[in-house]
């Protein structure tokens, strides 16, 4: 059975009587994290879940799907033409926002979180919350490490640089062999598909794929679930309603890391 | 409240498992979402609109729930050819799959039609208003919709032909569909529609105006029903608002053999079984009882 029909109430709630425009918010502030990443702190707070996500108007360019990074922050990439539009506004400059939106993590008891590149934005506000116990933290090399300080306070924080510049030398999987994950009653995953296929194959071998929730990334449109583009096969869940977040028994047999549809629709 | 025995009949052509289709448009790029729609209790369902190109759609925002209903430009994103083999299973598995499909002319929209041999049916989409030079663009045109319509009936199937309430007299094109022997009408389609967002003094949407759906349509949609009723014999297909199973039996006493539902999912995707569980009884009365019945 699939987690969202047989616990609804967990499913990010929607009704049609309700008015669900952008809400325009104006930018108080830009954060240079790395040279690819920044965050853009707004004048609004949302009600956030650590995981959940908005859809960021830009206007007349696009809009795009974005985890919060706080209840008044977006922590963003520079990968295409909208992030990159995104990334020449500047303080006083105003975004619509539409969220929050999907379901966001659900941890039970102690807590591992692994995250890669810009994959650690949800669940730097989940363990913002005080909810990680550990954080494995990884990047490419040690200037694109983004929240490291304030995951440092808040986390037992170990790092993986794939350069080796910081921390481990390789990838956060390296890490991961080098402690018990049955020792977390959850682990929590965001980052490129293969890292996290890594993080559900050794949690599959060790038979706790379940204790896993990964944040998956899908092209959005409606970001609400009516639309399609996000559905993953075979079991045709909506990313963007039914997750981002899934256990890792609902995906292990998936789509996940084999492979992803374009705008649309054919499979890329 | 009435009840209804679930369809022995074809209804347009096509066996249903029961009379609520999943509505073009709404969870219907890939075979995964549709046959977990046939699994959540929808009777049969519409695929995305397919055109002979691949298309991204507009940029966005495309989709933004406004207070009633839901507003749209998706500008028809589809995988075109691609998606034969996407729909691959689901066809040979003779599922009640009605391919939706579009063009700029009768030989765009036969060159999609000839990609699907296997479809049980094709819904002619001549009815978005966001896509220019398809859809409601040339939908508005009874001539063209006739011939659209001879140039898919060409090839043996059921045709159902979804129209826009976005003209004078739905009739004519409801009877230009008939003349180019359509099978069944489908309406309607979004009502064509747009918000400003008056935080950023400029349209919400990415393409400025789009289509409306959901409850905020309904009467729109039951008045179309009612009108294509007197205007043509072939059955109708009621789409635009229905959540709920006063919703279908209102369509059907308007005119409607079969209704389609999309929007609903928004905020509930099981609405298909929550409507049959209060629609049906096994001591029901046929739907054929009550079809056109508020007619004089």
């Amino acid at each position: 059975m699939l987690r969202t029909e047989y616990l609804p109430e967990k499913s990010w709630g929607a009704l049609m009587t309700e008015e669900h425009m952008p809400v325009v918010v104006t930018i108080t502030k830009v954060i240079d994290e790395t040279p690819t990443i920044k965050t853009f702190v707004f004048d609004e707070l949302f009600n956030i879940r650590p995981g959940q996500f908005c859809m960021v108007w830009i206007p007349g360019v696009d809009e795009i799907p974005m985890a919060f990074s706080a209840a008044n922050a977006i922590t963003v990439m520079k990968v295409g033409d909208a992030t990159a539009a995104l990334f020449t506004l500047k303080e006083g400059d105003k975004i619509g926002i539409r969220g929050p939106f999907g379901n966001g993590f659900f941890p039970t008891g102690k807590v591992l979180a692994v995250g890669g590149g810009i994959g650690v934005t949800p669940l730097f506000t989940l363990a913002a919350g005080g909810e990680v116990d550990t954080f494995i933290l990884g990047a490419r090399t040690a200037e694109e490490l983004v929240f490291a300080d304030e995951l440092a306070n808040v986390t037992d924080l170990k790092i993986a640089t794939d350069d080796g510049t910081r921390g481990h030398h390789g990838f956060v999987t390296g890490i991961l062999d080098q402690l018990d994950a049955t020792e977390y009653d959850t682990i929590c995953v965001c980052g490129p598909e293969m890292m996290m296929k890594g993080v559900l194959d050794r949690l599959a071998a060790k038979g706790i794929e379940a204790r896993g929730q990964f944040s998956l990334h899908r092209y959005m449109k409606c970001g609400v679930g009516v639309c399609g583009s996000c559905c993953i096969d075979h079991e045709g869940l909506r990313v963007c309603r039914d997750g981002p977040v899934f256990t890792g028994d609902i995906i292990k047999d998936s789509e996940f890391a084999h492979h992803h549809r374009g705008p649309s629709g054919r499979k890329e | 409240m009435i009840k209804l025995q679930t369809p022995t009949e074809r209804i347009g052509g096509v066996s249903l498992n029961n009379h609520m289709l999943l509505a073009a448009g709404v969870l219907g790029t890939t075979a995964a979402s549709l046959s977990r729609m046939l699994r959540l209790g929808a009777g049969g369902v519409v695929t995305k609109s397919i055109g002979p190109e691949p298309k991204d759609g507009h940029h966005g925002p495309s989709l933004i729930p406004v207070a009633g209903g839901i507003l749209n430009a998706m500008g028809l994103p589809n995988p075109s050819q691609e998606f034969t083999e996407e729909i691959a299973p689901l066809l040979a598995a003779k599922e009640p799959v009605v391919v939706s499909i579009f063009g700029g002319t009768p030989a765009e929209f036969a060159k999609v039609a000839e990609w699907f041999p296997n479809a049980p049916a094709f819904e002619l989409n001549l009815s978005c208003p966001h896509a220019e030079g398809y859809g409601a663009a040339i939908g508005a045109n009874p001539r063209v919709v006739r011939e659209c319509t001879e140039a898919i009936k060409a090839f043996g199937k059921p045709v159902w032909v979804k129209l826009t309430p976005n003209v004078a007299d739905i009739g004519v094109i409801g009877r230009a569909a008939e003349e180019g022997g359509a099978d069944a009408i489908v309406a309607i389609n979004t009502v064509k529609a747009m918000r400003i967002s008056t935080g950023m003094r400029r349209p919400v949407l990415r393409n400025k105006f789009g289509g409306l759906s959901g409850t905020a349509v309904f009467p729109i949609a039951v008045r179309a029903v009612y009108d294509l009723y007197e205007a043509c014999t072939i059955p109708i297909i009621g789409c635009g608002g229905i959540s709920t199973a006063d919703n279908v039996l209102e369509m059907m006493m308007a005119g409607a053999a079969a209704v389609e539902i999309g929007s609903a999912v928004y905020d509930n995707i099981n609405v298909f079984s929550d409507i049959a569980e209060d629609l049906y009884a096994a001591d029901g009365i046929p739907a054929g009882e009550i079809v056109g019945c508020a007619h004089d």
